[in-house]
């Protein structure tokens, strides 16, 4: 009973903040605290549902992140398999070289890195920026992923050795179908960073008609003045949503929201 | 429900029998997220590391001939009040958001978690995940609004009959750190549940028949099965919060002056806004130093926790 009062307080205080955009987005003349609108509105969702505002920018954010992410769990997936199931003198240094990676600054990267992707002749192409991106999610990435696949005995992939599976088939046909609530735990990490991800498309993307949701949201400051507050939710909700579908959509496969941890024992 | 293993340990099968060759094809998975991390990481940082050393600017002098300038640009960094003002705040920051908030604030939702009612746990989980999911820019916005001089906090500050204040101008580093809270919670929260569902029920319940109360039972039994967990979870989100950069970039900029310019903000207006890249990278080393010896400390507890 207390503890169920304790987190329902905790629990408001969450909503709070969240309860103004929801607010603020069915608001003509939304201000900057929460109040239910008078007349509610769904007007401003009207007003920035085009082409330019929305779908294009929600559009590249998809294939940029949904892009990078897929090359992150990729590579995160086969670099964690030798890292987690042998040990050999290189691992260590491996893991620490990854766990330093995990806390680096990518604004201290980014003007190097900006000019390699001059060098390469990779300034303001989604290829491009998809390989830095998944790049930078990389070694937390590896790291999860390792700390997932350690959870998975290692006396089932015996028995497959015995019958004779290689290394990759072993990760393929037992590791992965024994972890794979982990692996969807990481990709939604690697996705839900990249979709909010502001600086990197921002330095290496130059055309408007390749810039991520992320970017354009800017759009509603600095060029009028103040910003319309109204609008500014609704399209924030809207750039939300993909995340959050994506979110409810694999914890409701994983068994309830909070199964995500329980599933990992695999 | 299968033994969980011990990790690592276990998984040694006949290191040292195969040939040198077998061995290194064992590795070859590898070699993509290596050869990403080589060109995209590695060299990018090696030549921030050069940089550091340089007098490199995007105008002026340090533009049209770069030159090798040594210790010059962390003596000034070191002399410069500004700089070892934004360390202060980082590590504020770091300290009340991380560490405290979001580490305690997790561990503790997710212990609450397991005893409340089904209908609790969804709506508490979904509010965290909520703040969490958010766009970091949209998260920015949104507390820029609750903390506003006209915003939610101070609404309900004044209907309990307490004073408000501009917590964005009087009290910048502190509407930050919880704003990184209430944003970075639910990673500490999503960690403890997993870890603490990998808890065999058993082992609490004997503690329990064995008369350990509650806050015994947390901490003679709970917790240090959850060693590892705690230590990871520490490690990342103190070097994730060591480079939080847009969230206070866009609810302060830094300000008003100089009283919430942690070091990527520090660095970035080093780099970007006054062109001096030399300079912003040898801040930038210093921050890696601050997140390694960090990590150090946290690796420490990990070995000692497995030994």
């Amino acid at each position: 009973m207390t503890s169920n009062l304790i987190l329902l307080a905790i629990g408001v205080l969450f909503v709070l903040p969240l309860l103004w955009v929801l607010f603020a987005s069915i608001n003509r003349t939304a201000g900057l605290r929460v109040e239910f609108p008078t007349h509610p509105t769904l007007g401003n969702f009207k007003a920035v549902l085009n082409t330019d505002t929305t779908y294009r920018p929600v559009l590249n954010g998809i294939i940029l992140c949904g892009g990078s992410a897929l090359l992150t769990m990729i590579c995160a997936v086969l670099a964690a398999y030798p890292l987690s199931r042998f040990r050999t003198r290189f691992n260590r240094p491996f893991l620490l070289t990854v766990l330093f990676c995990t806390g680096l600054p990518i604004t201290a990267v980014m003007v190097p890195v900006y000019g390699l992707f001059v060098q390469l002749n990779l300034v303001d192409t989604i290829g491009g920026t998809i390989m830095f991106m998944a790049t930078s999610a990389l070694p937390f990435a590896i790291w999860l992923t390792k700390t997932f696949m350690d959870g998975v005995p290692l006396s089932l992939e015996e028995a497959a050795w015995v019958d004779g599976a290689g290394n990759m088939r072993a990760l393929w046909a037992i590791v992965l179908p024994l972890m794979w609530p982990g692996i969807a735990v990481v990709l939604i990490f690697t996705f839900i960073g990249m979709w909010g991800n502001f600086f990197v498309p921002f330095m290496l993307l130059l055309s408007p008609e390749r810039l991520p949701a992320s970017v354009s949201i800017f759009t509603f400051f600095g060029q009028y003045g103040e910003p319309n507050y109204g609008q500014l939710a609704a399209y924030s909700l809207i750039y939300t949503t993909p995340v959050l579908l994506l979110y409810l959509l694999l914890s409701r496969k994983l068994g309830g929201a909070f199964a995500l941890g329980g599933a990992i024992k695999g | 429900m299968t033994t969980t293993v011990a990790p690592t340990a276990a998984a040694t099968p006949s290191t040292g029998k195969r040939p040198r060759a077998a061995k290194l094809v064992r590795m070859l998975p590898l070699s993509p997220a290596i050869g990403l991390m080589l060109v995209f990481l590695a060299g990018p940082i090696i030549y921030c590391v050069y940089a550091a050393f340089t007098n490199m600017a995007l105008t002026g002098t340090g533009a049209a001939n770069v030159k090798f300038v040594g210790l010059e640009n962390f003596r000034k960094a070191f002399s410069s009040s500004a700089f070892t003002n934004s360390i202060w705040l980082t590590l504020v920051f770091t300290l009340i958001s991380a560490i405290i908030g979001q580490n305690t604030l997790g561990l503790g939702l997710s212990l609450l978690m397991r005893r409340s009612t089904k209908v609790v746990r969804n709506f508490v989980g979904t509010a965290v995940i909520g703040a969490w999911v958010l766009p970091e820019v949209v998260a920015a916005y949104l507390l820029s609004a609750f903390f506003n001089d006209d915003g939610t906090l101070n609404v309900m500050l004044h209907a309990v009959g307490l004073p408000g204040q501009d917590w964005l101008y009087g009290a910048p580093i502190i509407a930050v750190s919880l704003a990184n809270i209430w944003r970075g919670t639910a990673f500490s929260m999503l960690v403890y549940s997993a870890a603490l569902s990998e808890i065999p029920k058993e082992i609490e319940e004997s503690a329990e028949m064995d008369g350990a109360g509650g806050w015994r039972r947390l901490a003679f039994v709970t917790l240090p099965m959850i060693t590892r967990a705690i230590m990871t979870n520490l490690m990342l989100i103190t070097l994730q919060t060591l480079s939080v950069f847009g969230l206070i970039y866009a609810m302060t900029r830094g300000g008003p002056g100089t009283k919430s310019q942690t070091l990527p903000l520090y660095m970035y207006e080093q780099a970007f806004s006054f062109s001096q890249i030399g300079y912003g990278t040898a801040i930038a080393l210093v921050m890696l130093a601050i997140g390694a010896v960090f990590s150090l400390i946290y690796l420490r507890g990990l070995n000692s926790e497995a030994a």
